[in-house]
C-alpha cells in the first residue's frame, strides 16, 4: 500500500500540474470545508503517530495547543532528518513536496496557524530548492497566502535551513535555532504546544508525520486506521541501508514480520550471508539479534516488546562479518560529537563511551571497561534537558549486553578479526 | 576573491534584496541570523571576524552571538574551504560500506588530511556525519553536490574533473 510514496515514480512528480492530476489539494478543499475542530478530531481518529522518532499520535500533540490564546500559534516541519541511517524524508521533498505542502494546509487550518516553518537540514541544497519551487507554485495558484484557496484562511509558507548540528533535529533545539540560536534544547516542561517557537504556542511534526495528512482528510479516518495495527496504523516509509542486497525506501504497511519484510522488499542480506543483527530505527535505537529481528513485526509495539524502538524507521543491517564493535565506535563518537554540551551527564558521557569503546575496537581495553560502560550508560539515563545522552547510552548498553562476547573477543586477542570492511 | 575589511564588507545588491525578504519572513530579527549568515558565507565565502560583525550590525545582535552561532553549526567556515569542499560521510552506514578506504585514498591522492586545504586552494577535505543518503553509500558530498555509490574509481574519476576545473555531473561519472 502506497501513501506516502504513491507519487514517486510518476514522472514530474514535483510539480503542482502533475500533483494536481492526481487529485492533489482536494484534501486541502475539503478540510477547509470541515472546520478545525472536525479535522482534528479526524486525524486523532487515524491514530496516526509521529514518524520523526517518538511516535507521539499527531492529533493528540495538536490537542495540547492551549484554545483561544491571543498569540500566533506556530507549525514547525521537521526536515532536519539528522537520525543515521535515515533518508525517506528527503524523497519526499525532492519527489512529492506538493504532498508535504498541502498536509502543512491542513494540519495549520485545523490548529489555527497562519505561519509554517520548514526547518531543512542545511546539507539538503537540492531539496531545499525543490521544496521552495513547490511553495512557489503553490503561493501563485492561491494555494498558500493571505486567501487560502478562497477560504479566507491566511497560511505563510517558510523555508528555514539549518547549518549542521545533529540536535536541531530536536524539537527544542530546532525551535531556537529558527530563532536565531545555538540549538540547544529547553528544558521540558514547558512543551513547544504551550510555549515553543518565539513564545508561542508551537506544533513540531515530522514530514513524514505532515505528509499522511492529505490521505487521511480524503480517504477518511477509518481507512487510514484499518492499516497496519491497532496501535500503529498506516504505512510508513522504512529506509533501509547496510548489507543489505537493495537499500532504499519503501513504503510499508505496519504489522508484517520484521525479517520477512527486509527479505521481501531489500532483497535479505547482502552476498547471501548470515544475518548477525539489525538496527531497527535509527543509530539511536537498540539493536536486535537476528532471532530478535525474526521474531518481531513492524509496528511500534512489537520492537517496544522486544526492548527497542521503530523510531524514525531507519533500519541498519549487520551481516555476520561486520565489526559490532567498530559499529558502536562510530556511534559513539557522533553523539560525542553532537552532544550541545549543556548537561554534564550528556557531555562527558557520551566523551567516555566513545573512549572506552575506542580502545576496547583497539586492542586496548580490559575486561573492566565493560562493566565501566554499562555504569556511564546508567548516569546518562533520564537525568538531561533532551533525550540525546539516551539516545546514546540506549544502543551502547544494547550491543553491549546482546553481544558482550565480541567485544571480550577484542579484548582478548587485542583486537578485531573482522575484515576492516564489509560493504 | 578579493580581501575585505570590515569597511569594506557589505551585502552586494541581489544579496541585500535576499537579506531584506528574509527579514520580512520573520517576526523577529534576530531570528534572521541564520539565514543571513549563509548568504554572507555565500558572498565572501567564510565568516571572518569582520563579516560575522557586518551580519550583527545589520542584525542590531551582539557579534559575540552572531560569533558563538557560527562556530555551533559546523556548515559554518569560520576559514575558508577549497574551491572543492570534499565531504566524506564517516558514519554508520558509510563506514560499513567502505568510507574508511575513501579516506585513505582522498588523504593520499590529495595530499591533505581531515580539515586541510591544498595549498593552491583547490581541494579541503571534511568529514561528516550521515548526510541522509545511507541507501547509496558511502557518500561524497562535494560543495553543495551529492555524489553516491562512490567507489575508488569513481573517487578519481571525480578527482580529475575538478582539477580540470569542473565539478563533475553525478550522472555522467
Ligand atoms: C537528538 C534528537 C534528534 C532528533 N532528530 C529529529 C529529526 O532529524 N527529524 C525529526 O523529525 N525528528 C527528530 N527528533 C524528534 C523531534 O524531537 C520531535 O519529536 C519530532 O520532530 C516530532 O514530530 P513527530 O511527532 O511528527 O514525529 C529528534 C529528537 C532528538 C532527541
Ligand atoms: S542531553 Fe546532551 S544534547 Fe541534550 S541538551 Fe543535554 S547536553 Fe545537550
Ligand atoms: S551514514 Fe553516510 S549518508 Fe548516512
Amino acid at each position: 500500500m502506497k501513501i506516502i510514496s504513491a507519487n514517486f515514480e510518476k514522472k514530474d512528480s514535483h510539480t503542482l500540474a502533475v500533483y494536481e492530476a492526481g487529485g492533489g489539494y482536494a484534501a486541502a478543499r475539503k478540510a477547509l470545508s470541515m472546520g478545525g475542530g472536525a479535522v482534528v478530531e479526524e486525524v486523532k481518529k487515524s491514530g496516526l503517530r509521529g514518524r520523526g522518532g517518538a511516535g507521539f499520535p499527531a492529533g493528540v500533540k495538536w490537542g495540547f495547543v492551549p484554545k483561544g490564546v491571543d498569540q500566533p500559534v506556530y507549525l514547525c516541519v521537521n526536515a532536519d532528518e539528522g537520525e543515521p541511517g535515515t533518508f525517506k524524508d528527503r524523497h519526499i521533498m525532492e519527489k512529492d513536496p506538493h504532498r508535504l505542502i498541502e498536509g502543512i494546509i491542513i494540519a495549520s487550518y485545523a490548529v489555527g496557524i497562519h505561519t509554517a516553518f520548514i526547518y531543512v537540514r542545511g546539507e539538503y541544497v537540492f531539496q531545499i530548492a525543490r521544496t521552495q519551487r513547490a511553495v512557489d507554485e503553490a503561493y501563485a495558484k492561491g494555494y498558500l497566502g493571505p486567501d487560502v484557496m478562497g477560504s479566507g484562511f491566511a497560511l505563510d509558507v517558510v523555508i528555514h535551513r539549518g547549518a549542521g548540528a545533529y540536535i536541531c533535529g530536536e524539537e527544542t533545539g530546532l525551535i531556537e535555532s529558527i530563532e536565531g540560536k545555538k540549538g540547544q534544547p529547553r528544558p521540558k516542561p514547558p512543551f513547544p504546544a504551550v510555549v515553543g517557537l518565539f513564545r508561542c504556542p508551537t506544533v513540531v511534526n515530522n514530514v513524514e508525520t505532515i505528509s499522511a495528512l492529505p490521505f487521511i482528510i480524503n480517504e477518511g479516518a477509518e481507512k487510514y486506521a484499518s492499516l497496519g495495527t491497532p496501535k500503529s496504523t498506516g504505512t510508513m516509509l522504512f529506509s533501509v541501508s547496510g548489507m543489505v542486497e537493495k537499500p532504499g525506501v519503501y513504503e510499508q504497511e505496519f504489522g508484517v514480520n520484521f525479517w520477512e519484510f527486509l527479505e521481501k522488499r531489500a532483497g535479505g542480506v547482502k552476498g547471501g550471508r548470515a544475518l548477525k543483527a539489525v538496527v531497527p530505527g535509527g543509530s539511536s535505537s537498540p539493536i536486535l539479534t537476528a532471532d530478535e529481528a525474526r521474531s518481531a513485526t513492524l509496528d511500534y509495539e512489537s520492537l517496544a516488546e522486544k526492548g527497542s524502538m521503530l523510531g524514525s524507521g531507519a533500519i541498519i543491517v549487520y551481516s555476520e562479518d561486520v565489526c559490532l564493535v567498530r559499529a558502536l565506535a562510530v556511534i559513539t563518537r557522533f553523539y560525542a560529537h553532537e552532544s550541545c554540551g549543556q548537561c554534564p551527564p550528556c557531555r562527558e558521557g557520551t566523551y567516555w563511551l566513545h573512549r572506552i569503546v575506542k580502545r576496547i575496537e583497539t586492542g586496548a581495553g580490559t575486561m573492566s571497561d565493560l562493566d565501566l560502560i554499562l555504569r556511564v550508560c546508567g548516569n546518562m539515563r533520564g537525568t538531561t534537558v533532551c533525550v540525546l545522552s539516551d539516545a546514546c547510552a540506549m544502543p551502547v548498553e544494547s550491543y553491549v549486553r546482546k553481544f558482550r562476547s565480541e567485544f571480550e573477543e577484542h579484548i582478548t586477542r587485542g583486537g578485531c578479526r573482522f575484515p576492516a570492511e564489509t560493504g | 576573491m578579493e580581501k575585505h575589511t570590515a569597511a569594506t564588507i557589505a551585502f552586494d545588491e541581489e544579496r541585500e534584496a535576499r537579506f531584506q525578504r528574509t527579514l520580512r519572513a520573520y517576526p523577529e530579527k534576530g531570528a534572521a541570523l541564520l539565514p543571513a549568515l549563509w548568504l554572507a558565507q555565500e558572498q565572501f565565502g567564510s565568516l571572518s571576524d569582520d563579516v560575522l560583525a557586518y551580519v550583527a550590525s545589520r542584525l542590531e545582535c551582539a557579534p559575540v552571538k552572531a560569533f558563538a552561532v557560527a562556530e555551533f553549526y559546523t556548515m559554518y567556515k569560520r576559514e575558508r574551504v577549497g574551491r572543492f569542499h570534499l565531504q566524506l560521510c564517516r558514519n554508520l552506514t558509510c563506514s560499513l560500506m567502505g568510507s574508511e578506504k575513501l579516506r585513505a585514498f582522498i588523504e593520499n591522492a590529495v595530499g591533505i588530511q581531515p580539515g586541510g586545504r591544498t595549498p593552491d586552494g583547490l581541494f579541503s577535505l571534511e568529514l561528516v556525519e550521515c548526510l541522509g543518503s545511507c541507501g547509496t553509500a558511502p557518500v561524497l558530498r562535494v560543495n553543495d553536490t551529492y555524489f553516491e555509490n562512490i567507489t575508488i574509481e569513481r573517487m578519481k574519476a571525480i578527482l580529475e574533473n575538478c582539477r580540470k576545473g569542473t565539478l563533475p555531473d553525478p550522472e555522467s561519472l
